[in-house]
C-alpha cells in the first residue's frame, strides 16, 4: 500500500525532506506503522498528525492513497 | 465569505473595503469588526528582524474555511473574511485579517475572536524567525493555549 508522507516546519528540517513516499506491507496499517517506516525514533511527544488534512492520532487506520502529514505544533495568527 | 492566503503584502483596510464593496448588500450590515495581526520586532525576549510563515497549502485554506462556516452557523452575522501571509515578511507587516460584517455589533464582535482564537490554535501555519543577530528558529509554542490543537486531535480521533 503506498502513502505518501508530508512533514512541515522544524519537522521536515529534523528529517532533512518535505516528504516521502512509503510503501507498507501490512494489512491494516496506521499513522504508527508509517512513522516507523520513516523514522528510528519514537513520534516526539509534541507532533500533531493529520491524515488527508484532518487532525487525529497515530492509531488511526490507513487505506492506500492517504495523505499523512507529520508537523510540530501550530504557531499562526 | 472569503478565504484566502497570501505571499503578497497584506493591505487589510483594503481588503475589508474591497470585499464590502463586493459582496455585502448595501445598507443591510451594522458594522463591520476586525482583527489585524501585525509582526513584532520581538519574541520571547529575543529581537527579531524577519519571519518566513510556513503552511500546509490544501489543509490551511480547508480548516479556516470551516471555521468561517461555523462562524456563519454560530452567531448571526452576515459574511466574513479571512486573509493570512505567508513567506517572508519583516515586523510592522500585517499576517492576518480576519472581518466580520453583522446588523448588530456582538455578533461580529463574538464571531471574530472565535475565529482567531481558532486560527491560532489550529490552522497549520508555523514561523521561522530570524533574529538581529542572524539566527533562525522555528517558533515552538503560540502565544495561545499550545493544547488545543491536540484536544482537536482527540475530538477528532
Amino acid at each position: 500500500m503506498d502513502i505518501k508522507v508530508r512533514y512541515f516546519a522544524s519537522l521536515r528540517d529534523r528529517m532533512g525532506r518535505s516528504e516521502d513516499q512509503v510503501k507498507v506491507s501490512k494489512d491494516k496499517p496506521t499513522v504508527a506503522d508509517v512513522w516507523s517506516a520513516v523514522s528510528k525514533d519514537p513520534i516526539p511527544p509534541t507532533i500533531l498528525v493529520a491524515v488527508n488534512m484532518e487532525y487525529t492520532n497515530a492509531s488511526q487506520e490507513l487505506k492506500a492513497g492517504d495523505e499523512v502529514a507529520f508537523f510540530p505544533p501550530v504557531t499562526g495568527g | 465569505m472569503k478565504v484566502f492566503i497570501t505571499k503578497e503584502i497584506l493591505d487589510p483596510y483594503k481588503e475589508i473595503m474591497a470585499y464590502e464593496r463586493e459582496a455585502l448588500p448595501p445598507g443591510k450590515h451594522g458594522g463591520v469588526v476586525s482583527f489585524v495581526g501585525t509582526m513584532r520586532d520581538f519574541n520571547d525576549g529575543q529581537d527579531v528582524r524577519a519571519m518566513n510563515l510556513d503552511y500546509y497549502p490544501g489543509m490551511t485554506e480547508h480548516h479556516i474555511e470551516r471555521v468561517c462556516q461555523e462562524a456563519m452557523k454560530g452567531w448571526d452575522i452576515m459574511d466574513c473574511m479571512v486573509v493570512h501571509r505567508v513567506g517572508e515578511m519583516v515586523p510592522t507587516d500585517p499576517i492576518v485579517l480576519v472581518a466580520v460584517w453583522s446588523a448588530h455589533r456582538k455578533d461580529s464582535f463574538d464571531a471574530c475572536r472565535y475565529i482567531i482564537n481558532y486560527l491560532k490554535e489550529s490552522a497549520p501555519f508555523w514561523k521561522c524567525e530570524v533574529t538581529t543577530q542572524g539566527q533562525k528558529h522555528w517558533v515552538e509554542k503560540n502565544s495561545e493555549d499550545p493544547g488545543v490543537a491536540k484536544r482537536v486531535a482527540l475530538k477528532s480521533a
